[in-house]
């Protein structure tokens, strides 16, 4: 094990296991990656421990690769291990970026997630009310122990310091190879850069010859109850798309598949709140002056704050909803 | 509701054509009113960015108000239509976050109206603090659970 290649970490906490798929994705590509770097640790796909982490000189990582949110005191405990053996820290898709879908549970806390999901959720069955516990102490006195869940989800850099952004929901393959070359080329960005291009993706996208002068929407309309034209600006048609709001970079994979933008790439560098930013833009193209009209259009956009933050409520201005309302 | 003792902070961003010059009036008359209004002034009701309300709000803001011309009115046209699309649905989305509707506030003042601003920063006010503080920042923002 005495080779000059750089290590390289991947590492999971909330998320779905989508980002791990994309490093597989990379088919062929990954034999160029493991022909430059050693992967020494990587619990999705190869057996070392935690302790083999810890064992590690710190800083001699070259890179953790880190997806996932953190919502589970052991994530925070791993990510804390990982950036204090590696050199440089990436947050690895959306949901380490910005927060992601799991992220959407900072519209509750710990105690009513727990409650809907062992007790009251339809496909639950939970007679004796078990719910997991932090500490169980067993008939022969052994104390077995969970990590602790938070009431609140966080992005990456809100744990921990970050060097780049990976963005996606997963990250496509031009990116990842993109920056893995970077990185063992030593070309990298200023620190703090999200690896994709600063700009929105209408400024990319196929249809944006097919947008009209001025957009003027009457009425919103979620996907599932119109039957989407191919070729026309989904804003146009009157049904949400983050576009406008969103980085490119993703290669209006959504959108080819005739899905509207959701947002899973975050904001460009110029805007602070990907939702806020949204919904500015969104408002201004509702085609009425009239209040009651405008009341009529407001109520055909159903949870605009799940829709407007899907993927980045951890990282938006207000983070979560406040605690002392959730029910 | 031991609220007795609670100043609500809030922060009112006007417009420089009506709003302003109406509060402007208001001062000049000498009409006095509740001072916990910061105010801002914006060219246009409709240079609002939604972020500068949530800004607000999470830098301790109890209540928000943005003041523009009456429909019609507006210097640059259709500024404060776009303000009150904006309000509509931000008020809707500040619901979902746990921030009541009257804390955030949309008014027409004109530059006559020295006394209608009297009244809404009164009004307002009152309201807030019936209302109590939002307290945003009382430590759930941060990451502090650890």
């Amino acid at each position: 094990m005495s080779t000059a290649k750089p290590k390289v970490a991947f590492y999971w906490c909330a998320s779905c296991g989508g980002c791990e798929e994309a490093i597989v994705d990379l088919a062929e590509d990954i034999l160029k990656v493991t022909a430059a770097v050693d992967i020494v640790f990587w619990p999705v796909a190869l057996d070392f421990k935690k302790s083999d982490v810890e064992a590690m000189e710190d800083g001699s990582i070259a890179v953790s690769f880190i997806n996932g949110a953190v919502r589970l005191s052991e994530q925070e405990e791993m990510v804390k291990l990982l950036r204090r053996k590696s050199g440089l820290v990436v947050a690895f898709g959306s949901c380490s970026h910005l927060g992601g879908i799991p992220g959407l549970g900072n519209f509750w806390n710990k105690e009513t997630i727990f409650n809907y999901a062992y007790h009251k959720s339809p496909s639950t069955e939970n007679p004796d009310r078990t719910v997991p516990l932090e500490e169980t102490t067993l008939e022969d006195g052994k104390v077995l122990t969970l990590p602790k869940f938070y009431d609140t989800v966080y992005a990456l850099h809100q744990v921990i310091d970050v060097d780049y952004y990976l963005p996606g929901c997963a990250p496509p393959k031009h990116l990842i190879m993109n920056a893995v070359m970077a990185i063992l080329e030593g070309k990298l960005p200023p620190k703090g850069s999200v690896l994709s291009p600063n700009k929105s993706l209408c400024d990319d996208c196929d249809r944006n010859d097919s947008k009209p002068e001025k957009l003027a929407i009457t009425e919103v309309k979620r996907p599932w109850e119109v039957e989407m034209d191919n070729e026309t600006c989904f804003l146009a048609q009157g049904i949400i798309c983050m576009g406008p709001a969103t980085r490119t970079g993703c290669d209006e994979r959504c959108i080819k598949g005739n899905m509207p933008c959701r947002g899973c790439f975050g904001p460009t560098d110029q805007v602070y709140d990907q939702g806020t930013k949204f919904l500015a833009a969104f408002a201004s193209i509702l085609d009425t002056d009239d209040e009651a009209e405008i009341d009529k259009i407001v109520d055909t956009i159903h949870d605009p704050a799940g829709t407007f933050y899907r993927f980045s409520l951890p990282s938006s201005i207000l983070r979560r909803k406040r605690l002392e309302t959730v029910k | 509701m031991g609220n007795g003792s609670f100043e609500p902070k809030l922060v009112g961003f006007l417009c420089n054509w009506c709003s302003y010059t109406g509060a402007d009036l208001a001062g000049t008359a000498r009409m006095t009113y509740a001072p916990n209004m910061r105010i801002i002034r914006v060219m246009c009701s409709g240079r609002v960015d939604p972020q500068f309300v949530l800004k607000a709000f999470k830098e301790g803001a109890d209540g928000v108000l943005i003041s523009g011309c009456h429909p019609g009115d507006c210097h640059y046209k259709e500024g404060n239509y776009k303000a009150l699309r904006r309000h509509k649905l931000l008020s809707k989305m500040l619901d979902q976050f746990g921030i009541e509707r009257d804390r955030f506030r949309l008014e027409w003042v004109s530059a006559a109206e020295g006394a209608k601003f009297q009244q809404v920063c009164d009004e307002f006010t009152e309201q807030m603090r019936a209302l109590g503080p939002l307290n945003l920042n009382g430590g759930i923002n941060e990451h502090s659970e650890a």
